[in-house]
């Protein structure tokens, strides 16, 4: 018969500590997602932890299996319901909430116990899904901690609590080398393994392929960052931070759109005010990345179209870090193919007559492009339009209700209308949008924008000067440029609210933070695939391919757990020297037949082998007078110990 | 069916556990001695780090890689932490009172921490008979063990292997070690209850040649010497006074009681006899008189207290033993 081992934890019961860490633990790691659940989910959820914490405290029998089994159907409906699918990223997410709090209700032992806690940790990585931020680490390390005291409750339930707590903060501080070497050194492999939800990438924020009016008013009340800019030296006066993304030709009276035209071979613009820098894009689920006007290079696995987009391989759906050099102020280059400019003039046949009115009038009054260009802008001036981030809704002829009627927009609302006036009005122009300014960080002269930075601007195509930036919203509302959109709006308007101007102190706290969180992306969230071979490099390896990295790794491990053992063994004492020399000493009389009886003292024991051997007497009563000298007296030396260890391993007995 | 080649052989058993049996003194667990696999509950954990490295990958979680290592790091500060939690201790034995066949020997090991650190959840088991205790070694103390053996016969009972396991402190490995320190505990034959033998007055002493009244004569008080049996105190008079004193019975000084393997029927086999004979110390001790024992070779005096059963209990447990 197989006997109950008490330390197997099929056996032993959880206890209502066990249960009360437990469900602490727990409660920590759903925290977040229960944020994100639908209501009744996380109702659900908190209501089975609560059930269980009731049936220990008012020991209940524990509910059947049959029931836990019908919860479970029904929250599997309840996320059908709610999803219309099981294998979402969200409903995959909901469902791991749910089940930690049946198998909680189903646990009796310390297995189930430790089930759920190992169902804790999935909580944690599925939390990273949604943010990998410094708070959310923090909570999630919290969560680990709590898990870890947890397990070493189950596997010492008679030990104090706070205790326990203690050896889970010394094995995680003990975990943590070993966990660096890991995160350093182990290959790392380019996700995914295999095709990802459908769900996967929702919830990211980033411009759109096409801009409608309101689309970018909405973007612009987001706190999020777009994306974080460190540059080599000064970085550009506010009014030259344009940011490039989508470029959209296409316009069909409402929604503007891009065009694929390919590739071209890439030729570096030539000019004067350079800038090098590197940039930390935060995923944002599209292709292309984004550089200040005007791109001199374009980074590794990544293109430039023709109209100056740079696209990356695949769309950015991890924080990723690339270096750039921008020309700020290109030569001109009037090389475009008369194809695309003719492109440039469509305009959709038949809306905004008001609009095409007054963009004939100009063109009939001007000699030159330029002059028309100059008079649109004047227009704009002079127009007393309204910057706002609610923009009232229009109609069929949004241009011609915009710039005759409302006179209230955001800037795609001006940049729409400008780049539908110039075409109008025979000058080829396009719909840049991206992002505009952003925030120099006094502590690390790092440029952090934000999806409130984002923007929409034009260019045209001047005869001889190629493609020129026209900013309309710069033209219509100067301080848009030089103070963001802070200044430019007024003073009540709905902002985000790290965006007020008025908390200096505020922003200085934020500043710090910024360049915290910077440091975080750069070192631990963008650490991949290439900067794990750079660092390879750095350390002096000639390559850096998974060999080497594997045989780097396991050697620092092995170091590491050699540390630790000797650390185990430290403190604990060694055998007293003179205890060591006594015992010799015994076992070479009792090898001459005078056994030590366990009543005996040394004095007593000592006169007798010294009686039975009086061959050895002066060596014996010296031994053991010295040994009771050293064992008891007031003040043991370390020469004393020397020499007796001498005597006894000299003596021989006659 | 290792366990029974091992049993074969004795000598592959003590290079395997790394000693040779019994161990005289304390014996410390050294490295050689201890022995770590993982447990059920550490194979879930490596599916589990599996399982978060592989999500990790697929969608690219920095904080979920950091997540893994972490763990990963722990698991093996947790496996050196829970070699540690047997390393270096030291076991030692204490004295194991009598017994007689059919109880329970209580063995006592003591733990020593030897080390300033706690070293929880230690199992103590007995191996040849499953009789286990959890305890907790505090750090730079000691912790009582008490190991209850089965006695099945008399003579020396002894202790054979102990295994010392913990799964401190995640319960994700098992460590575990052997030691067969030197301890043994004396079985008493089962006493077997039969009417006493007639008390005759040895002619060697003199006196009386009547059989001895019945041992309930009591005859009054005297003071307690220490080799008195406890039952025999007059625990009334002692409450009511400071002075021990000791209830004494007629014919108590006077007449002597032979227990003698001869008086015995002649059918009766060996331990049998000396069942019956430990019944008889038994019945003797408590009549509060003086007895002898007579065994083929071996005499032991008239006496009477507890030193004189031990001696006799003794006498019969190793009766034909080899000492």
């Amino acid at each position: 018969m197989k006997l109950a081992h008490p330390l197997s934890p099929e056996r032993r019961l959880m206890s209502a500590r066990d249960l009360a860490w437990l469900t602490a633990s727990l409660a920590i790691v759903t925290a977040p997602h229960a944020l994100r659940a639908p209501w009744w989910l996380t109702g659900l959820t908190l209501c089975l932890y609560g059930w269980r914490l009731y049936c220990t405290l008012n020991r209940a029998p524990l509910p059947s299996r049959w029931l836990v089994l019908a919860f479970a159907l029904a929250g599997l409906l309840g996320v059908w319901l709610e999803y219309r699918t099981l294998f979402g990223r969200q409903s995959g997410v909901m469902l791991l909430m749910l089940f930690s709090g049946l198998k909680l209700l189903e646990s009796r032992t310390h297995r189930d116990a430790a089930v759920a806690a190992f169902l804790g940790y999935f909580l944690i990585v599925t939390n990273f899904l949604y943010s990998q931020t410094i708070p959310t680490a923090a909570a999630m390390a919290a969560g680990v901690f709590a898990i870890t005291a947890t397990l070493v409750g189950f596997s010492a339930p008679q030990r104090a609590a706070p205790a326990n707590a203690r050896t889970a903060a010394v094995l995680l501080a003990h975990a943590f080398p070993a966990a660096l070497a890991l995160f350093l050194f182990f290959p790392r492999v380019d996700g995914p393994l295999w095709g990802m939800p459908r769900d996967a990438y929702t919830g990211l924020t980033g411009l759109s392929e096409t801009m409608t009016p309101g689309n970018l008013s909405q973007l612009a009340q987001s706190d999020a960052i777009a994306f974080r800019a460190a540059f080599e030296s000064e970085a550009p006066p506010a009014a030259m931070r344009y940011w490039r993304g989508p470029v959209l030709w296409d316009f069909d009276g409402r929604t503007w759109s891009g065009a694929s035209g390919g590739s071209t071979p890439f030729t570096p613009p030539r000019g004067t005010g350079a800038y090098r820098y590197s940039v930390v894009l935060e995923p944002h689920n599209r292709r292309w990345l984004f550089a200040l006007e005007s791109a001199a290079r374009v980074p590794e696995h990544a293109h430039m179209t023709f109209d100056g987009q740079i696209y990356a391989d695949g769309p950015v759906r991890s924080r990723i870090l690339y270096n750039m050099v921008s020309i700020t102020l290109p030569e001109a280059r009037a090389d475009e193919q008369p194809r695309w400019l003719e492109r440039a003039l469509r305009l959709p046949p038949e809306v905004d007559p008001r609009a095409r009115e007054l963009a004939r009038e100009w063109r009939t009054g001007s000699h030159s492009d330029a002059e028309v260009l100059a008079r649109a802008l004047g227009f704009l001036q002079r127009g007393r339009y309204a910057y706002t981030l609610d923009p009232p809704l229009l109609g069929a002829n949004s241009i011609d209700e915009f710039l005759f009627d409302t006179r209230e927009g955001f800037c795609e609302h001006f940049a729409s209308s400008f780049t539908f006036l110039m075409r109008a009005a025979g000058v080829p122009a396009r719909v840049v949008t991206g992002y505009q300014g952003g925030e120099l960080n006094g502590a690390d002269h790092i440029l952090t924008v934000r999806q409130s930075d984002a923007h929409a601007w034009s260019e045209v195509y001047l005869r001889g000067r190629g493609w020129v930036r026209v900013d309309p919203t710069a033209a219509a509302m100067p301080t848009r440029l030089q103070a963001g959109l802070s200044g430019a709006l007024p003073q009540d308007a709905r902002l985000p609210l790290m965006m007020r101007a008025d908390m200096e102190w505020l922003r200085g706290v934020r500043s710090q933070w910024e360049a915290l969180a910077h440091r975080w992306n750069v070192w631990v969230l963008s650490y991949d695939q290439d900067r794990q071979r750079s660092l390879m490099l750095s350390l002096g390896m000639r390559s850096a391919d998974w060999r080497n990295m594997t045989a780097t790794l396991f050697t620092v491990l092995g170091v590491l757990t050699l540390a630790l053992l000797a650390w185990s063994l430290r403190r604990i004492t060694r055998p007293d020297p003179v205890q060591k020399a006594w015992q010799l000493f015994c076992g070479k009389l009792a090898a001459r037949g005078v056994e030590r009886a366990g009543h005996e003292g040394p004095r007593d024991y000592s006169a007798r082998a010294a009686r039975a051997l009086p061959g050895s007497r002066r060596a014996i009563l010296r031994i053991a007078s010295l040994y009771i000298a050293l064992r008891y007296g007031a003040r043991p030396s370390r020469a004393g110990t020397e020499r007796l260890r001498r005597l006894v391993r000299r003596l021989e007995l006659a | 069916m290792i366990g029974a080649l091992l049993e074969r052989h004795p000598r592959l058993a003590n290079w395997l556990y790394g000693f040779t049996p019994p161990e005289r003194g304390t014996v410390v667990l050294v490295h050689r001695r201890v022995y770590i696999v993982p447990t059920r509950l550490g194979a879930l954990f490596a599916l589990t780090l599996l399982i978060l490295l592989i999500g990790s990958i697929n969608y690219s979680l920095s904080l979920g890689f950091a997540l893994t290592f972490l763990l990963a790091g722990m698991g093996l500060a947790g496996m050196v932490h829970t070699a540690r939690n047997l390393a270096r201790l030291a076991v030692s034995t204490g004295r194991a009172e009598p017994v007689f066949a059919g109880e329970a020997a209580q063995f006592r090991l003591y733990l020593d921490a030897r080390g300033a650190f706690d070293r929880p959840a230690i199992l103590a088991r007995h191996v040849g008979s499953r009789s286990q205790l959890v305890v907790d070694v505090p750090g730079g103390g000691i912790a009582e063990v008490v190991l209850a053996v089965p006695a099945e016969r008399r003579g020396w009972l002894p202790l054979r292997r102990v295994m010392l396991e913990t799964r401190f402190p995640l319960g994700l490995f098992r460590a575990w070690s052997y030691v067969e320190p030197d301890a043994r505990c004396l079985v008493y034959p089962r006493p077997e209850r039969s009417a006493l033998p007639p008390a005759i007055a040895e002619s060697a002493s003199g006196g009386l040649r009547s059989p001895v009244p019945g041992n309930d004569d009591y005859a009054g008080l005297r003071a307690y010497q220490l080799s008195d049996s406890p039952r025999h105190v007059a625990w009334k008079a002692v409450a009511r006074s400071d002075d021990m004193l000791t209830k004494q019975f007629s014919g108590e000084a006077a007449a002597e009681l032979w227990l003698d393997w001869a008086l015995l029927p002649a059918g009766l086999g060996r331990e049998r006899r000396l069942s019956r004979l430990a019944g008889w110390v038994l019945a003797a001790d408590r009549s509060g008189r003086n007895y002898g024992l007579r065994l083929p070779g071996v005499e032991i005096g008239p006496a009477r207290g507890d030193r004189q059963r031990g001696a006799c209990l003794q006498a019969l447990a190793l009766y034909g033993e080899p000492s």
